[in-house]
């Protein structure tokens, strides 16, 4: 499979990030289901109530159990990233491309384009959006989609025209394959390690800043549970002795990112090993095998 | 370029906002019906009956002379407000950045000249450090340096000089946390990158003692990847400059500009944007500068790639 020959080389540290990852999806998905208790439903009776019995975490301000708030909390908290990476990707990676094919005049528009929108912070963008559209993730989503493509975008114009300039493509183009066909077929599927590095990458990076903005009160609106909500509304128990509720609820986004950082450093260079390899002299794939065979 | 982007920027915060919904007027006026002579007078006033573009020109031009109009919930001019809050935003970038220079940049100079443990402890504590967001970082301070320790304040920004350091401390270092890992990390490998060169190979054989070896030879050449990287963090800190005042509750810019968006107070969102865009082209334009006069060989005007 893929993935399996993707991990393969990304060492223990990457398994173990991998692992990480795959539970936080997995909690994404049925933790809202298997939460043991209702996450938004107030209990004053309970207000900062410490580890008890089944509620392996306490309470929090509002009396609620932190560990079913924590679990229903993922989906909101992986969801909004992965609209921010799909989009974004999306976003990159067709501009990229259109750049590194049309070359000439649209490559300059696009290039000097990209450079005045990273004049726009990710974070001001969607302190902005929430200024115009109203606070909301989907609003906060969209702006850091918009304002994480020029990175995307400037990563993989290179690539793109590194795979432009190779002999298969002008063979392709000689056989009367039409662009598209090419771009979609050929192009992009080659560089798809580099697009999954970066979309690993930026994973972290959207989680922070749509943490940040969820904190900042312009993002996911309370009651509904989320990680970077939960930081904000349990703020106060830090000075008050139960810092319980708001130091989880930050361990688990300081675990998340750290999984997707090491994994997406990983697979970076692994992607970026495949790009030199590009560079050098065409040899004939048998030659390589018998090099390989070799080295081992 | 740089009045290219400026304008640019300045166009699409003034676009967006415009295109807000809501009416003007009633935001003015706080939702109440008003008599038609008193619309008629607001739209006069701030030129609502006019084209977008001239809407544009006339707020660009007023922006320019330093006026960027009233806030509505403060009813008090934007420039002044911003006037009066800059200094906290500043205080507070500014030393974050020198954290980040000190510690980012020593840090990843002791762990490419040290292989082995050190090098390794500070490989993992910066995986770390460059995963913990602002907003965590500052929990965790107050925690343990004013709750536990009571060595600093939490919150709030102090008055006189003294005081205002330690009310800066913890923020700061909240500000400047997951960007040293990222400033050491460049160091190390620009530092390593150097080392295995030729020239200072050379100079190792001829017996340059290590710290003009160091000095001359490898943190000249290493000096504009650190420079690159250390500019482009210290810019992205104007921005997440906005979570931190609003945990350790700093008046500063950023955490004005949430309260703006939050009750919609358009002028004064479109003032300090304005004002955070500029500073952070105005960094990296820096950078740019600075890049030319680490590296005689790039001449200004063309960029750094």
């Amino acid at each position: 499979m893929r993935t399996a020959s993707l991990l393969r080389g990304t060492g223990v540290a990457g398994m173990i990030s991998a692992a990480v990852i795959l539970a936080a999806t997995i909690l994404a998905i049925i933790g809202p289901f298997v939460a043991p208790y209702s996450p938004v439903l107030p209990n004053l009776n309970m207000t900062w109530v410490g580890p008890v019995g089944a509620h392996l975490l306490g309470f929090d301000f509002a009396g609620r159990d932190v560990l079913s708030r924590l679990m229903a909390g993922a989906q909101s908290s992986m969801l909004g990233p992965l609209a921010v990476v799909a989009g974004a990707m999306a976003l990159g990676t067709v501009i990229a491309v259109v750049a590194a094919w049309r070359q000439g005049l649209a490559d300059t528009v696009i290039s000097s384009g990209l450079d005045i929108l990273f004049a726009f912070p990710g974070i001001l963008l969607a302190v902005l959006a929430a200024a115009v559209f109203g606070a909301g993730l989907t609003a906060a989503s969209v702006a850091l989609a918009i304002a994480y493509m020029p990175y995307v975008a400037r990563v993989l114009r290179g690539a793109a025209l590194k795979e432009r300039g190779q002999p298969y493509v002008a063979a392709l183009e000689v056989q009367g394959s039409s662009a598209t066909s090419i771009c979609l077929r050929h192009i992009v599927p080659n560089m798809l390690p580099l697009i999954v590095a970066q979309a690993t990458i930026m994973f972290g990076w959207a989680m922070v800043d749509l943490a940040a903005i969820s904190f900042l009160g312009l993002g996911v609106q309370p009651p509904a549970p989320n990680w970077g909500v939960m930081i904000s509304e349990n703020q106060p128990g830090i000075l008050q002795g139960y810092p319980l509720p708001a130091l989880s609820a930050g361990l688990c986004i300081v675990g998340v990112v750290i999984a997707f950082n090491v994994l997406g450093e990983r697979l970076f260079q692994q992607a970026q090993a495949q790009q030199t390899r590009l560079q050098q002299p065409q040899v004939p794939q048998a030659q390589v095998r018998q090099r390989q065979a070799v080295a081992r | 370029m740089l009045l290219a982007s400026l304008l640019i920027a300045s166009f699409v915060i003034f676009g967006a906002l415009y295109l807000a919904p809501g009416n003007p007027i009633s935001a003015l006026s706080g939702g109440r019906a008003l008599p038609a002579s008193a619309m008629h007078v607001l739209e006069q006033r701030y030129h609502l009956n006019q084209p977008f573009l001239t809407q544009y020109w006339y707020w660009l031009d007023n922006a320019l002379h330093g006026n960027l109009g009233l806030s509505i919930t403060l009813q008090e001019n934007v420039s002044s407000v911003i006037g009066a809050r800059i200094w906290t935003t500043a205080g507070l970038v500014l030393y974050a950045a020198l954290i980040i220079l000190v510690i980012g940049i020593g840090s990843g100079i002791f762990a490419a000249l040290r292989p082995g443990l050190a090098d390794t402890s500070v490989l993992v504590s910066t995986a770390v450090s460059a995963a913990v967001p602002s907003f965590v970082a500052a929990i965790v301070l107050v925690l343990v340096f004013s709750v536990k320790l009571g060595w600093f304040p939490a919150l709030g920004n102090g008055a006189g000089f003294w005081s205002s350091v330690q009310h800066f401390t913890l923020p700061a270092v909240a500000l400047a946390f997951s960007s040293i890992a990222i400033v050491s990390r460049v160091t190390r490998a620009a530092v390593r990158e150097e080392f295995d060169r030729e020239h200072v190979q050379t100079a190792i054989s001829r017996g340059i003692p290590s710290r003009l070896l160091v000095r001359r030879h490898i943190l000249r050449n290493a000096a504009i990847p650190i420079a690159t990287v250390s500019g482009i963090t210290v810019a992205s800190l104007i921005a997440v400059a906005a979570v931190v005042e609003t945990a350790f509750s700093l008046n500063g810019l950023g955490a004005y500009l949430v309260q703006a968006a939050e009750s919609k107070d358009l002028a004064v969102v479109q003032g300090i944007s304005l004002v955070l865009v500029a500073a952070f082209v105005l960094i990296n334009a820096l950078v740019d500068v600075l890049y030319a006069v680490l590296d005689p060989r790039v001449s200004l005007g063309s960029r750094a790639q």
